[in-house]
């Protein structure tokens, strides 16, 4: 994971070298703070995870859906915070890059300097912050270049053409494409929307593209790596956290990995 | 106040949609476009003679505008002061939530938006969308706190009524800062055909400011009642109560430029301003009651109107510019106010109101005989339940 020779960050660099070669990109979400947390990154990474996002609880998730509000208000009153969750992950042992995502006034209450480097010492490379959208996220965004933690933006199904270049233009990491309108949370089927983000983005970038938020199950991140380097999968994982435990989650990572693996053995 | 060195003119926030410091649009990517949008809609509706027209209509033939001013002799010989009410709660629906819901209202027609989606607190907002809707042909959708659902069954029966559909939210605190997330989820899923009418002057850019606009009625016809009714005077002090913030920011808006206090009162469990410090949530950056990591505090406060840990983000300027004060008052000093002016004037303020009416009982020897304008922007017809299960015999 040593960026050195590369003028892209850990995670980025990583997840190029995947597309290269052929492998499709998987990351699970899991909300920082829940009962067996820690193995749940343990057992995703073994699984077949290329990166993990882990999720600082929030007491107004507004872009989040019942399954991670659920989790969210289960982990704060089980004590979670920001610096509980970082003092964990600073010990965690897997080999693949740590994601963020936290909401706004996370990182503004701690301050944006101390905030990246509160990551930066966590072993935490990148972060995503779902409510600071392009035109918000310049103090934020120099406090993470100068601490190397990638910003991961999201690009919407309403933006305009005009406005994705921009967009993508400061995204570091990957581009998170959400694939429908609306919060996280599984649905029965994938969004239309999933695919033609993932397309009109494939077209103007070569940062790899993941889809995330709806992308609910194996046969859907099959479907989504059709036309995207990878999925990000949130609801799905963290239920499975919530109802079965860290196994659970590991059994789920390593049956989505083998449906997006199949997928390119298809395409050959 | 005369400190010359405040600075006295009512601001219009650029395209970075800031009041100072304050404000900006902390929204999820979808909504960016919709906001966008809004901004030009409004923008453009604003300096139309036909929008504006229309709105001024309905105001006057439907909201029942202006409202009056009423002098309350008796509490003022009372309390040494000349108490002066401007009296939205005569307004159709019962307060001040209907000026700027009919310009929103009007506003989601014009950019052919079929529903309308709200969050409430007390349930005010929430029935004036519903009739707005209703009067529109809208469909419409309020949130509202599975708490603030029990305290105020009459407003969500009365929404019903209206052929709304109320939803109850029960994450988080179930108040009125649960039901602007679950409205805000609601607009990210149904952006492209929902126009989500923010009930104060919260929420990001451009709602702050066009809230205030609408709103600002109050203020234009209360600067010029007020001097006829005073021989060309405005008021020392202008008081209103503090939520989100949009009857204060409404009537604050006429006397910016005056020599006149301008007062904010809000619940001392519900003190952004007070005992906030500031943070970044619902869309805006403002004063916030939260903890040190950043999680957003539950405000409890007895009215649910004023049940909001933030405060609109131009309240937080005039605050900080020292324009504005905000001073607080606890629950039973808002009770006690409630049944005093019932009894002396024969109004009973809603209890959101009633803490303007506390803090004007506590200050009043600081002010004898000064001129005093409040913003009554509520009737209290919605809370009588309430207070009838609190007080219950001890009144009579």
């Amino acid at each position: 994971m040593n960026a050195k020779n590369s003028s892209f960050g850990v995670l980025e660099t990583r997840l190029r070298e995947a597309r290269l070669s052929s492998r499709k990109i998987l990351v699970p979400y899991i909300t920082g703070g829940l009962t067996g947390w820690i193995d749940a990154i343990r057992a995703a990474a073994a699984n077949g995870a290329d990166a993990v996002e882990i999720g600082i609880p929030f007491s107004d998730p507004v872009m989040d859906g019942p399954v991670i509000q659920q989790a969210s208000e289960k982990a704060l009153r089980d004590g979670a915070t920001p610096t509980s969750i970082f003092n964990e992950l600073r010990n965690v042992d897997v080999q693949v890059p740590l994601i963020v995502m936290c909401y706004y006034n996370t990182v503004f209450r701690a301050g944006h300097e101390r905030f990246a480097n509160a990551l930066l010492d966590a072993g935490v490379v990148a972060a995503i912050v779902p409510d600071l959208p392009l035109e918000e996220s310049r103090l934020w965004c120099d406090a993470a270049d100068n601490a190397n933690i990638e910003t991961i933006m999201l690009a919407a199904p309403t933006a305009p053409d005009e406005r994705l270049p921009r967009v993508v233009a400061r995204a570091r990491g990957f581009v998170y494409a959400v694939g429908l309108l609306g919060v996280t949370g599984e649905r029965t089927e994938l969004a239309t929307t999933a695919i033609s983000m993932a397309t009109r983005l494939k077209k103007i970038t070569d940062v790899p593209v993941l889809v995330g938020v709806g992308v609910s199950n194996a046969q859907q991140a099959q479907q989504a790596c059709a036309v995207a380097d990878g999925v990000i999968q949130g609801a799905s994982v963290v239920r499975r956290l919530l109802d079965e435990g860290p196994d659970a989650v590991g059994n789920y990572v390593a049956e989505v990995r083998l449906a997006i693996d199949s997928q390119i053995n298809l395409k050959r | 106040m005369t400190n010359k060195s405040v600075p006295r003119e009512l601001l219009t926030p650029g395209a970075d949609g800031r009041f100072g410091e304050f404000g900006g649009r902390f929204v999820p990517e979808t909504l960016v476009p919709a906001c966008q949008e809004l901004e030009a809609a409004f923008d453009s509706a604003w300096n139309d003679t036909v929008f504006r027209t229309e709105l001024d209509d309905l105001l006057r033939e439907y909201a029942g505008r202006p409202s009056i001013l009423t002098e309350c002799h008796n509490l003022g010989a009372q309390l040494g002061i000349r108490l002066v009410l401007k009296r939205e709660d005569l307004n159709h629906t019962g307060s001040h939530k209907i000026n700027s819901v009919l310009g929103q209202a009007l506003l989601a027609k014009r950019m052919g938006k079929k529903r309308i989606i709200a969050e409430t607190g007390a349930g005010q907002h929430g029935v004036a969308s519903a009739t707005a809707a209703a009067l529109l042909g809208l469909e419409c959708k309020v949130y509202m706190g599975s708490v603030d659902v029990e305290r105020q069954s009459l407003n969500v029966f009365r929404m019903k009524l209206l052929g709304a559909q109320v939803e109850a939210v029960n994450s988080g605190s179930r108040t009125l800062k649960d039901a602007v997330n679950e409205a805000m989820r609601d607009w990210v899923a149904t952006v492209e055909s929902s126009y989500y009418a923010i009930g104060s002057v919260m929420g990001p850019h451009p709602y702050p400011f066009m809230v205030r606009q609408f709103q600002s009625v109050i203020g234009k016809e209360a600067r010029q009642q007020f001097r006829e009714m005073f021989d060309g005077q405005d008021p020392n002090v202008v008081v209103a109560c503090v939520g989100g913030g949009s009857n204060a920011m409404g009537i604050f808006s006429g006397f910016i430029d005056a020599d006149t206090r301008l007062i904010g009162v809000e619940p001392a469990g519900g003190a952004a301003v007070g005992r906030g410090v500031p943070g970044v949530v619902h869309g805006m950056k403002s004063y916030l009651m939260q903890d040190e990591h950043g999680q957003v505090q539950e405000a409890h406060s007895i009215s649910a109107g004023l049940d909001y840990p933030g405060v609109g983000p131009e309240h937080s300027y005039l605050a900080s510019v020292g324009r504005a004060e905000y001073p607080s008052v606890t629950d039973d000093e808002v009770i006690a106010g409630f049944q005093l002016m019932a009894r002396s004037e024969g109004i009973i303020p809603a209890l959101e109101c009633a803490h303007a009416v506390a803090w004007i009982t506590k200050e009043s020897p600081k002010i004898q005989g000064q001129t005093v304008l409040m913003n009554l922007s509520g009737r209290g017809d919605k809370d009588v339940a309430q207070m009838m299960s609190l007080l219950g015999d001890s009144v009579g």
